[in-house]
C-alpha cells in the first residue's frame, strides 16, 4: 500500500481530494448532484489555470511572486479593453504574455534572484492594473460569460475544464520533447546548455507559458464574476504556490505533475467550500484552511520518509 | 573608492538621492519634517526587515511569509491584554514578545518536525494566526495606553522613538552578527549547511533561533505600530510582507544567503518611504507611484548584480 504511494506520486494528491471530497458530501448530501459540484468547484478553473502558471515557473527553479497581481491585471484588460475594443484588448493580452516571457530572459541572462525580480514585477502589474481600473468595475464580454457558464451534459463545466486543462498540460509538459527539456533545466540547467540547448530561449519560454496561463486564469475569472478590480486575485500568489506543492511538486529539480497541481487546485477550492458546510464559525475558515493543508504536507511526508528509507 | 564597494551604499544613495529630488520640489521647505516622516515609517520597515534579513541569509527557500499575520496577532492580542489601562505598556510589550515566541517555535517546529519547505510552512501558519487574531478581536478597536501612544508617537532630540528603538535593535544585530560566535554560525549555515554541519555548528539550534527572532521582531514591529497608529487593525501588517523582502533585497543582502547586511536594511526602509513620497510629491497617481516603485527595485537590483559580475 504504502509501496503503491511512493511509486505513485500523484496518488496522494487523488486521495487527499476525494477524501474532502466524501468528507463534504457526508456533511452536505445535496452537494452530490451536477448543480451542487458546479457550486462547489465554480472557483476552481481560474485557480487551476493560475496554479499551472506557478508550476512552469517552479519547474525551472524560480519562484514567481507577481502572479497574483499579473493576473488582477488580466482580468482588468478583459473587462476593460477586451470588452470595448477586442482586437486591442487581444494585442494587450499578448504583449503581457511576450513581457512574461521578456521576464524570464532577463532573469536568466543577468543571473538575477527570481524572487526579487517578480517582487519588483507585482508592483509594477499592480501599477498598471490601478490605472486601468482605478475603482472596481468593468464588464465581462458576452463570449466569456457565456463560455464560463456553460452547462455540458453529465459533467458540470468546472470539472469538465478541469479534466481538459489537466490533460492538454500533461501531454505538453510530461509527454512532448519540449517539455522533457523544460523540466530538465529545472532538474540541471547547466547540462541541459551543454547538451546543445539554448538555456535562455527555454527559460523565456517557461515564463511565456506562465504568462500565457496567467492570462487564461484572469480571463476565466472575469468570465465567472463579471466584473474586475485592481486587488482582485492578489491571493493567487500564495494560492498557486501551495496548489503546486499539494498536488506533489517541489521547489527544486523540475519535479512537477500538472495532473497534481490541477488536483492540488481543486483541494484548495473545495476546502474553502467544505468549511463553510462544516458551519465553522467564519473566524476560523482561514485558519482551518491553514490546517488542512499543514494536514496534507504532513501526509505527504510520511510517504516521502519511507521512500528514503527503503 | 573603498566605500563605494560596500553593499550597503546603494541604498543610502538611493534614499538621499529620493530625499533630494523631493526637496528640490519644494525649494527646501519641508525638509526637516520630510526627515522626520521618513524616520518614523522606516523604523518599522526596519525592524521587519532586520528579521526578514536572518531568515534569508540562512540560505536559499528561507523566507518568512507570515510577518503580517504575527505583527496583527501580537498587536492585537497586546492591546488586549492592555485594555487601555494606564501603566500597562510592558505588560503588552511581554505579550507581543511571547506571542512573538510562539509563532516562531510554531513555524520552526511546522518547518524541523514536518520538514516543510519555509515558504508553505509559514504560509501555512500565518493562516492559522490570521484566523486566531480575527477570533480574539472581533472588530473591536482598542486604543493602547496614553503613555504607550505618546511614546510611539513622540520624539527625543528630534529623533523620533520608534526610530531610536529599530537604531537600536539595528545595532544589536550587526553586533550579534559581527562579533559573536552565534552570528558567525548563522553566516557559516547561510554558505554552506552542510559544511557548517560537518564542521559542529549546531545548525538546527541556529536555524530555530532565527526562526524565533524573525517572529520576535515582527511581533515588536506590529506592537509598536498598533500603538502608533491608535489600535491594531487585521490588514495592519499586510503590506509589510513584500516591504519586508524588498529592503532586504534592496539593502544589499544576498537572497543566496549567506551574507547580511544591516545598515543597507536601514537605507533601504528610508528609500522606500522616501520615494512613495517623491513620486507623490510630483503628482504621480498611484498606480504610476506603484510601476515606478517596481521599476526602481528591478533597477536597484540588475544595477547590484551587474556590479557583482564585474568584480
Amino acid at each position: 500500500m504504502i509501496r503503491l504511494f511512493t511509486r505513485y506520486r500523484i496518488l496522494l494528491p487523488v486521495v487527499s481530494l476525494a477524501l474532502l471530497l466524501g468528507a463534504t458530501f457526508y456533511m452536505q448530501p445535496r452537494a452530490m448532484s451536477y448543480f451542487g459540484l458546479n457550486l462547489l468547484f465554480n472557483l476552481a478553473v481560474p485557480i487551476a489555470l493560475a496554479t499551472l502558471a506557478q508550476m512552469m515557473i517552479i519547474m525551472v527553479n524560480d519562484i514567481d511572486l507577481s502572479l497574483g497581481a499579473f493576473v488582477s491585471l488580466v482580468a482588468c484588460v478583459t473587462a476593460t479593453w477586451l470588452n470595448d475594443a477586442p482586437l486591442v484588448g487581444l494585442l494587450i493580452l499578448l504583449v503581457l504574455v511576450l513581457a512574461y516571457a521578456a521576464m524570464g530572459a532577463v532573469i536568466h541572462m543577468l543571473d538575477l534572484p527570481a524572487i526579487v525580480v517578480t517582487l519588483g514585477m507585482s508592483f509594477v502589474w499592480g501599477g498598471i492594473a490601478l490605472f486601468l481600473l482605478p475603482s472596481p468595475g468593468g464588464v465581462s464580454p458576452d463570449w466569456l460569460r457565456a463560455l464560463m457558464t456553460i452547462k455540458p451534459p453529465f459533467v458540470p463545466m468546472a470539472v469538465a475544464a478541469a479534466v481538459l486543462i489537466a490533460a492538454l498540460t500533461h501531454l505538453l509538459i510530461m509527454r512532448s520533447g519540449i517539455g522533457t527539456v523544460l523540466r530538465g533545466v529545472g532538474g540541471n540547467a547547466r547540462s541541459v546548455g551543454r547538451a546543445g540547448w539554448p538555456v535562455v530561449r527555454l527559460k523565456a519560454l517557461a515564463y511565456g507559458l506562465a504568462g500565457l496561463f496567467g492570462v487564461l486564469a484572469g480571463m476565466a475569472l472575469v468570465g465567472l464574476t463579471t466584473s474586475a478590480d485592481a486587488n482582485i486575485a492578489l491571493r493567487y500568489t500564495l494560492l498557486s504556490v501551495a496548489g503546486v506543492i499539494l498536488g506533489g511538486g517541489e521547489f527544486t529539480g523540475g519535479k512537477i505533475s500538472p495532473v497534481g497541481a490541477v488536483i492540488g487546485a481543486l483541494t484548495l477550492a473545495l476546502a474553502a467550500s467544505f468549511l463553510s458546510f462544516l458551519r465553522l464559525s467564519p473566524d476560523w475558515q482561514v485558519g482551518a484552511q491553514g490546517a488542512i493543508l499543514i494536514l496534507v504536507l504532513t501526509a505527504r511526508l510520511l510517504f516521502t520518509r519511507r521512500d528514503a528509507q527503503a | 573608492m573603498k566605500l563605494l564597494q560596500k553593499p550597503w551604499i546603494w541604498s543610502w544613495v538611493a534614499a538621499v538621492a529620493a530625499f533630494g529630488l523631493t526637496i528640490a520640489l519644494t525649494q527646501g521647505r519641508g525638509a526637516s519634517e520630510l526627515g522626520y516622516a521618513a524616520l518614523s515609517f522606516g523604523a518599522f520597515a526596519a525592524i521587519v526587515g532586520l528579521g526578514q534579513m536572518l531568515v534569508i541569509t540562512l540560505g536559499p527557500g528561507n523566507i518568512d511569509l507570515s510577518i503580517p499575520a504575527s505583527m496583527t496577532l501580537a498587536a492585537t492580542l497586546a492591546l488586549k491584554a492592555m485594555g487601555a489601562e494606564p501603566g500597562s505598556a510592558w505588560l503588552g510589550l511581554l505579550v507581543a514578545l511571547g506571542v512573538g515566541l510562539g509563532t516562531g517555535l510554531a513555524n520552526f517546529a511546522l518547518i524541523w518536525a514536518l520538514r516543510l519547505p519555509p515558504i508553505i510552512a509559514t504560509l501555512a501558519a500565518s493562516l492559522v494566526y490570521q484566523s486566531i487574531a480575527i477570533w480574539s478581536n472581533r472588530g473591536l478597536r482598542i486604543k493602547p495606553p496614553e503613555a504607550l501612544a505618546d511614546f510611539a508617537t513622540g520624539r527625543m532630540a528630534g529623533v523620533p522613538n520608534v526610530a531610536i528603538v529599530a537604531v537600536v535593535l539595528a545595532a544589536l544585530v550587526w553586533l550579534v552578527l559581527e562579533r559573536t560566535i552565534w552570528g558567525r554560525w548563522l553566516l557559516a549555515c547561510g554558505q554552506n549547511l552542510r559544511a557548517a554541519r560537518l564542521a559542529g555548528v549546531p545548525v538546527e539550534a541556529v536555524r530555530a533561533a532565527t526562526y524565533v527572532a524573525v517572529a520576535v521582531f515582527a511581533s515588536l514591529a506590529g506592537y509598536l505600530l498598533a500603538s502608533f497608529s491608535g489600535g491594531a487593525a487585521l490588514n495592519m501588517g499586510s503590506e509589510y510582507l513584500l516591504m519586508s523582502i524588498a529592503v532586504v533585497v534592496i539593502g544589499g543582502t544576498s537572497i543566496a544567503g549567506g551574507m547580511s547586511n544591516v545598515p543597507g536594511v536601514w537605507g533601504a526602509s528610508l528609500f522606500m518611504f522616501l520615494v512613495v513620497s517623491m513620486l507623490n510629491s510630483y503628482g504621480a497617481g498611484a498606480g504610476v507611484r506603484m510601476v515606478l516603485t517596481g521599476v526602481i527595485i528591478i533597477g536597484i537590483v540588475i544595477a547590484a548584480s551587474t556590479r557583482r559580475a564585474r568584480q
